[in-house]
């Protein structure tokens, strides 16, 4: 008989700057490599996910108004609590995937650094992105970006973390709330991603993490009207197709990427201003200049 | 201070002092009116006074500072053992702050050779990795920043609240952003590849004293992020702060020779600009030694960036909202005792309202608060040193001779230390010394105006073209104004407002290049 018994972490959702579990009751199990039950995880519902959406529309216009050196500091604060949760990620990654613990803490790594990469874009992106129109008379003509409002994530079942965290970055950089779906094969890595946010000066509601089934959820993504935009990755084909008519409803920006696995690792491919700029709204300002 | 006040008057100029509720402890020169006909407030504002009542407490910043007695140069990653030393005193109080070393040729060799040996490493460091160190550095700054402030009041003489509230957290705020353009900087020069944004080399950085270590941000920051190493002499008067982030330096484990900071005089920042080891130059301070730098530059065959003096325009039109303006007009002028090369030192009001704008603006600065800097209730702290002092004297003279009527107002200013009070002079001519010359003081030329035509033509009527600040309510007016104007910062409606984000620099005589937001990456850049 051991000397003491270890406390296991319940893992849940986090949704609105709290860790409610799933309002339906139901759990799901997370096995390891050798099929072992390891945790339960809570299985999001159509109403946590409204749940999460109805906190995200809550806090967007916050996120989005603060400045964009302020929103810059707290993605870089997410990246100093990631990297202090380093192991704890890495062995949590091992154990659910079976990669050897150098793999997982490169992952966990990119993971850091991709934070700190978009803290950097946050004060940025608007310099590269937005422009001065020269029309032809006496007026004075800008084009700025703005944030889309609320955005879904549907993170890639692989790379477990470092999927989700290139997904959501760019999105919340830009001043957008996000609800995010993670990795439904090894989604411990997405509750305890909330950990992390929630000790990271995130308000309440700007960054939502829900755990459950893709197939089931997707319909409900696609079709919820108060999501604006939906930041994929190497979705199957018939899900994506759903997600794009679902969205077509009330306008959606839909982007689904194509990521191979070492691709995840680049950050030519993935710290790209071009991640950002799906989840804005340019706005284009038009004033005389004559006295 | 030209006083053409005799002696007899000071009975009078005291007890006008009392009516305004003012107190003196210093000198008899109070009243402040020097020729001029208006006393308070003739139209327009409403005074509230509430005589003797109420004093106001001091309040001063309490946290200790540690300060060594001798201060060596910080070269390669380490401070050198002091040798040749000078001292470097707070202008508050005369005293003096420490020995820091008096930078000589080889002292100069030193730096520029340890930046050099370590171009190649940094230059050639993975792009991410030199953003995490300057974040570390932007970290400690954020950390340190309480000290940081005390010091860069004690040493150079500014009022706490702007070093701790402007100063510090820009500092703070220009590493966290460049250190986001490290790798990234192919995205701010279109059609550049990853990897093809090369650094200029090794670049030598002088900066003046008026925003000690802010100017050491603004020079240092966007240059390492591009991957170039520094060799950074700060102002003569006001080395600690620079020496200061040097330690920061060191925590964070910047690798050795990426920045090294040779304090001295003019014969040291002369040895720098003079070094044949340099790729560039960067320079921030005097119109006068920005052109001999240019010099320098050409005869080598490298490159320089200049930021200049500033003789810039404050133009309140008749339809601006009043209040906010003559907040402008403070802020544009006495802020940092008027050592800003940006100031806003001529102002011109449209005929209209300039009685408004005058009796409005004497009732403000009643209640500018000039002291000890580390009063946290003081607005206007000391003159950087007393050569400053004695050259804004020198104008106050010079506006005298001209004939322009001077105001400041009352109240009394510490036995100790170099002050001055902050004024304004009306009646000043387009060809007065005082509407042409930059003064680096608390001293304002006030001049008028009849139409937005006029107001552009004098406006841009100066060598200099740094800033210019435009107040109306008319939005179409402000655009069609701000893009008339020669300057390369236009504040509407506002004034001196700083941002790592933002660009600042000047037009024609106020230098070239630009410092912070993307265009201030490109003087640190081979395309």
């Amino acid at each position: 008989m051991p000397g003491r018994l270890d406390i296991v972490k319940t893992y849940k959702l986090y949704v609105n700057g709290a860790f409610p579990r799933s309002e339906s009751g139901r759990s799901l199990k997370v096995t390891n490599t050798d099929g072992a039950v390891i945790a339960h995880i809570s299985h999001a519902s159509r109403k946590d996910l409204r749940d999460a959406v109805a906190g995200a529309r809550k806090a967007a216009c916050g996120w989005g108004r603060r400045t964009a050196y302020n929103r810059g500091q707290i993605l870089y604060r997410m990246g100093e609590m990631l990297e202090g949760k380093s192991d704890e990620f890495a062995q949590v990654l091992k154990s659910t995937t079976g990669e050897n613990l150098r793999v997982c803490r490169k992952e966990v790594a990119t993971s850091v650094d991709r934070l700190i990469a978009f803290a950097g874009w946050a004060d940025k992106y608007a310099q590269v992105l937005g422009c001065n129109n020269p029309v032809a008379g006496p007026y004075y003509n800008f084009t700025v970006p703005e944030p889309t409002g609320v955005v879904a994530v549907m993170a890639p079942d692989e790379p477990a973390l470092l999927g989700l965290v290139s997904l959501v970055a760019p999105a919340l950089c830009a001043g957008n709330a996000v609800v995010a779906l993670g990795s439904e094969e090894h989604p411990i890595a997405t509750s305890l991603f909330g950990e992390v946010c929630a000790t990271s000066d995130v308000p309440a509601g700007a960054l939502n993490l829900l755990t459950g089934k893709r197939e089931e959820l997707a319909g409900w993504f696609a079709e919820h009207r108060d999501i604006d935009a939906i930041h994929g990755a190497n979705l199957e084909d018939e899900l994506a197709t759903k997600l794009r008519c679902g969205a077509s409803e009330n306008v959606k920006r839909v982007t689904v990427r194509e990521v191979d696995d070492d691709a995840w690792l680049e950050p030519a491919e993935c710290e790209s201003p071009w991640w950002i700029e799906p989840f804005v709204e340019m706005k284009t300002i038009w004033h005389p200049t004559g006295a | 201070m030209p006083d053409d006040t005799p002696n007899g008057h000071h009975a009078t100029a005291a007890s006008e002092m009392r009516a305004n509720g003012e107190a003196a402890t210093r000198d008899a020169k109070p009243g402040r009116r020097i020729g001029g006909s208006a006393g308070t407030s003739s139209s327009g504002g409403h005074e509230l006074s509430f005589g003797d009542a109420w004093e106001y407490a001091p309040a001063p910043e309490s946290t200790k500072v540690e300060i060594a007695d001798r201060y060596g140069h910080f070269i390669d990653g380490k401070f050198t053992r002091p040798g040749a030393t000078f001292a470097t005193i707070n202008p508050a109080t005369e005293k003096k702050l420490a020995e820091v070393g008096l930078g000589a040729k080889q002292d100069v060799n030193r730096a520029v050779r340890a930046a050099r040996a370590a171009l190649p490493k940094w230059a050639g460091l993975k792009p991410s990795e030199r953003s995490k160190y300057m974040f570390r550095i932007a970290r400690r700054i954020q950390e340190r920043a309480r000290e940081l402030a005390i010091l860069e009041t004690m040493d150079g003489g500014k009022p706490i609240k702007e070093s701790r509230d402007i100063d510090i957290p820009l500092v703070a705020q220009h590493f966290f952003y460049n250190a986001g353009w490290a790798d990234k900087l192919h995205y701010a020069f279109p059609g550049r590849a990853a990897g093809t944004v090369k650094p200029v080399g090794v670049c030598g950085q002088i900066i003046p004293w008026n925003f000690p270590l802010l100017m050491a941000a603004w020079k240092i920051a966007p240059a390492i992020a591009c991957g170039n190493t520094v060799a950074l002499k700060p102002a003569e008067t006001t080395p600690l702060t620079a020496l200061r982030l040097a330690e920061i330096f060191e925590e964070v484990e910047l690798p050795a020779g990426v920045v090294n900071i040779v304090t001295g005089d003019g014969s040291t920042g002369q040895a720098l600009a003079e070094h044949e080891d340099l790729d560039k130059l960067a320079f921030t301070g005097s119109t006068e030694v920005g052109k001999i730098l240019a010099r320098t530059a050409a005869e080598r065959g490298i490159r320089i960036t200049l930021e200049l003096g500033g003789k810039s325009p404050n133009i309140i039109f008749d339809d601006a909202a009043i209040d906010q303006a003559v907040e402008g007009i403070i802020s544009g002028i006495y802020f940092n005792q008027g050592h800003v090369c940006c100031a806003g030192s001529r102002l011109f009001v449209q005929e209209g309202i300039v009685d408004e704008v005058v009796a409005k603006l004497r009732i403000r600065m009643q209640s500018l608060r000039v002291g000890d800097p580390l009063d946290k209730n003081t607005d206007v702290g000391a003159i950087n040193s007393k050569m400053q002092l004695e050259r804004i004297e020198e104008y106050l003279e010079i506006g005298a001779s001209e004939g322009v009527d001077v105001w400041s107002a009352n109240g009394s200013l510490p036995d100790r230390g170099y002050f001055c009070r902050p004024c304004f002079f009306t009646g000043v001519q387009q060809s007065h010394r005082l509407a042409q010359e930059e003064i680096f003081g608390p001293v304002l030329a006030v001049m008028t105006f009849r139409t937005p035509d006029e107001a552009i033509v004098r406006a841009n009527n100066t060598p200099y073209g740094l800033a210019a600040g435009i107040w109306t309510e008319k939005a179409a007016k402000i655009f069609d104004v701000a893009t008339r104007l020669k300057a390369g910062i236009v504040w509407c409606n506002t004034y001196n407002k700083f941002d790592a984000a933002s660009p600042f620099g000047g037009f024609k005589e106020s230098g070239f290049g630009r410092e912070g937001g993307l265009q201030g990456l490109k003087p640190y850049v081979r395309l």
